[in-house]
């Protein structure tokens, strides 16, 4: 039973031992002469402007509560989708219903300006 | 292939949903309360699958798509119900949201 | 499917389709409340007459695989969630722009959430019921949140949303367990192979999970913590519809699983009755005598409410088809009194807040004799006196008690009902023999208001001089 697991472990401790490894052996090898410059998050990039824990607008939250409900209906279609040779027209009409309820709740999403980026 | 007996599945299952309910009755704050209680359906959602699984019997797999479904719908709702509760009062600890008290 | 399956699920089509029209509307069209409020009740009204039509041509019959059932006690489910959700809306609209919470979503989240609880009191197996249950769920926590500029809504929409997803978890979790101790989610497979199951062990934690689930949505002690906060911080007419219909929906929920366990004859029911009795027992007292201790009308009702989900579990630790039907008939009678005390306190509730103390009702039989007449009315009921509904609600489930050989729970019942007259009747003491503290300006109830309230009162009386019809309904 164990032994099954051997490569499994082997692969995990090379990894392990690979990441602490070379992070390791940079900080000790390599010369350490630190500025202001190579202190920054992108040493020869942007000049950062601002703190990164800024509030977001909320209308993030906003289009991601929508993203959330509209994107996790896809596990219904994946099944369907995988096999509606085998399920017939019965099961297209059904999806089809569906769709049609989540349209709705589209049009109203829509109306009430919900997506409006203003 | 290697099949692991369904006690692996269901212990760590159990142990998933433990570690969910511990974190709803310890945290403070309201989301991170939320995600443990995903945690708590998604330990479910193992369970469900294992049993399915081990019984050769599909019900238990559809009911993870249902379960996935009304978990993004609290998600959805909790979120929104938490960022009305933000806008009046700037927090988001469930302590300190005490105006209902006799 | 066939098309006999569409027929038979036509209630909860109805009502669906038109939650989905009333959401369409409230997009499209401009000032749109009455245009909803009209949709509501024609779709809840046919939704009535389409579970009706069930009940007589298919009663007992299952469709889509087993999945619902149909008739019986499904259909007066049907009658009580509909019946809920009409006088809710009548009382909404003038409650609502008073206290600032009228948005036109309500209407379709009610319609949403009846359409749920019918999926409930219809589901023969506990998938439909636990998506049922999701349904009203997630409808009732942003429902309880309406009032979204005041903080005391918010934060029962929080405690409850929090609490409620939590007990989902557990319910969910029971689920799973018996569904893999019995091989499938069907209530018939429990009845059917719990007794031969190779996990016994497995099957009861289930049923346990799922008994604290479910007792987390009736607020049945020890799990009733939330109720009196979410019930006093939600709109009063919203309070009125969760803690009617949202209660009989859960309990529904529950018969449907335990029935089939007691009658499976699985080893252990003994123990399992018994801890069922100790709920409906701790429920009764910590509801009754907390309740005493309340100086807030809404808070009192919300920790009586407890009681009363006490006194409705008497039923499911009895165990026998007596508990069921009484069950029913203590739904149908605690829906009017119940919805006709919180549509009174809502009607004399103000816009802040204010009118909602003990003290508040003094000498409120001076000052609008009707309301306090009515207010009286439901209070008695409530309390259990003869003739109104609810004396024959528990007389329904204290017999069934003592048929199932559990008298102390009967006697203990009694007790609990002895104690409750303390605040009930205190109530009305207050109203017609106490000096009013202040003037209490009167908010005028609309007309819709009155025909809600004509209703309680109608159902409270009506009840109470006819309960083998309702008996005849449920054992059908």
């Amino acid at each position: 039973m164990i032994e099954q697991y051997i490569p499994v472990i082997a692969m995990i401790v090379t990894g392990i031992l690979f990441g602490v490894v070379s992070v390791k052996a940079h900080e000790i090898l390599g010369p350490q002469r630190p500025n202001k410059s190579k202190e920054t998050p992108y040493e020869s990039g942007m000049e950062p402007v601002a703190s990164a824990h800024e509030r977001f607008s909320v209308k993030f939250y906003l289009v991601a509560m929508l993203f959330i409900l509209f994107d996790i209906e896809i596990v219904f279609m994946y099944p369907w989708a995988a096999s509606f040779r085998e399920l017939g027209g019965f099961a297209l009409w059904a999806m089809l219903l569906f769709v049609v309820t989540l349209f709705v709740g589209y049009i109203y999403i829509v109306k009430k300006k919900a997506l409006k980026w203003d | 292939m290697l099949t692991l007996p369904i006690e692996y599945y269901l212990t760590l299952s159990a142990v998933i949903f433990i570690i969910g309910t511990i974190g709803v009755l310890t945290r403070r704050n309201a989301i991170i309360i939320f995600m443990c209680i995903e945690l708590m359906l998604n330990s479910v959602n193992l369970t469900l699958v294992a049993f399915s699984q081990y019984m050769g019997d599909m019900a238990g797999q559809i009911m993870v798509l249902l379960v996935m479904t009304v978990a993004a719908a609290e998600a959805a709702v909790g979120l929104a119900i938490v960022l009305a509760l933000f806008r009046n009062k700037q927090t988001v600890y469930v302590d300190e949201v005490n105006v209902l008290k006799w | 499917m066939t098309q006999t399956d569409l027929l038979a699920g036509l209630a909860i089509e109805i009502v669906s389709i038109f939650a989905l029209i009333i959401m369409l509307t409230d997009a499209l069209v401009e000032r749109s409340t009455r245009l909803c409020e009209t949709l509501s009740i024609v779709g809840l009204l046919g939704g009535l007459a389409a579970s009706a039509y069930a009940h007589l041509t298919m009663p007992g019959q299952t469709a889509f695989n087993g999945m619902i059932v149909v008739g019986g006690m499904s259909t007066l489910y049907d009658a009580i969630f509909c019946g809920a959700g009409i006088m809710t809306v009548l009382l909404a609209r003038e409650y609502l722009t008073r206290v600032g919470g009228m948005f036109d979503e309500f209407y379709t989240l009610l319609m949403m959430s009846i359409a749920g609880m019918m999926l409930m009191g219809h589901s023969a197996d506990s998938m439909p019921m636990f998506v049922g249950l999701e349904v009203m769920s997630i409808c009732f926590y942003v429902m309880a949140g309406l009032m979204r500029n005041k903080l005391s809504s918010n934060e029962a929409a929080l405690k409850y949303f929090l609490l409620g997803a939590f007990a989902s978890g557990f319910l969910l979790y029971g689920i799973a367990l018996v569904y893999g101790s019995v091989g499938s989610t069907a209530y018939s497979a429990i009845a059917a192979k719990a007794l031969s199951t190779q996990f016994p062990t497995l099957f009861w934690v289930g049923i346990g999970m799922m008994i604290i689930g479910l007792g987390f949505k009736v607020a049945a002690f020890p799990f009733h913590q939330w109720a009196p906060d979410v019930y006093h911080g939600a709109p009063t007419v919203v309070t009125g519809f969760m803690s009617t219909a949202g209660k009989a929906a859960a309990f529904s929920g529950f018969v449907g699983f335990i029935a089939p366990t007691m009658a499976s004859g699985v080893p252990g029911l003994e123990k399992a009755k018994v801890i069922l009795a100790l709920l409906a027992v701790g429920s009764m007292l910590v509801g009754n005598i907390t309740a005493l201790a309340q100086t807030n009308v809404k808070r009192m009702l919300a920790y009586s409410s407890v009681a009363h989900a006490g006194y409705l579990m008497i039923g499911l630790a009895a165990g026998n088809a007596a508990g069921w039907t009484g069950i029913t008939y203590y739904l149908v009678a605690y829906l009017f009194m119940q919805i006709g005390a919180f549509a009174v306190v809502g009607i004399l509730e103000r816009e802040n807040g204010g009118n909602l103390t003990v003290d508040d009702y003094r000498g409120l039989a001076r000052r609008r004799p009707g309301l306090a007449l009515v207010m009286s009315l439901f209070m008695f009921s409530l309390t259990g006196i003869p003739p109104f509904a609810g004396f024959f609600g528990k007389y329904y489930l204290f017999n069934a008690a003592i048929q199932a050989d559990l008298t102390w729970l009967a006697i203990v019942g009694v007790v609990s009902s002895v104690i409750s007259v303390w605040f009930y009747l205190g109530l009305v003491v207050i109203m017609y023999f106490r000096e009013p503290l202040g003037e209490m300006e009167g908010g005028e109830a609309s007309i819709s208001s009155r025909t809600a309230l004509a209703l309680s009162i109608i159902g409270t009386l009506l009840i109470g001089l006819i309960p083998q019809a309702i008996i005849n309904i449920a054992a059908r």
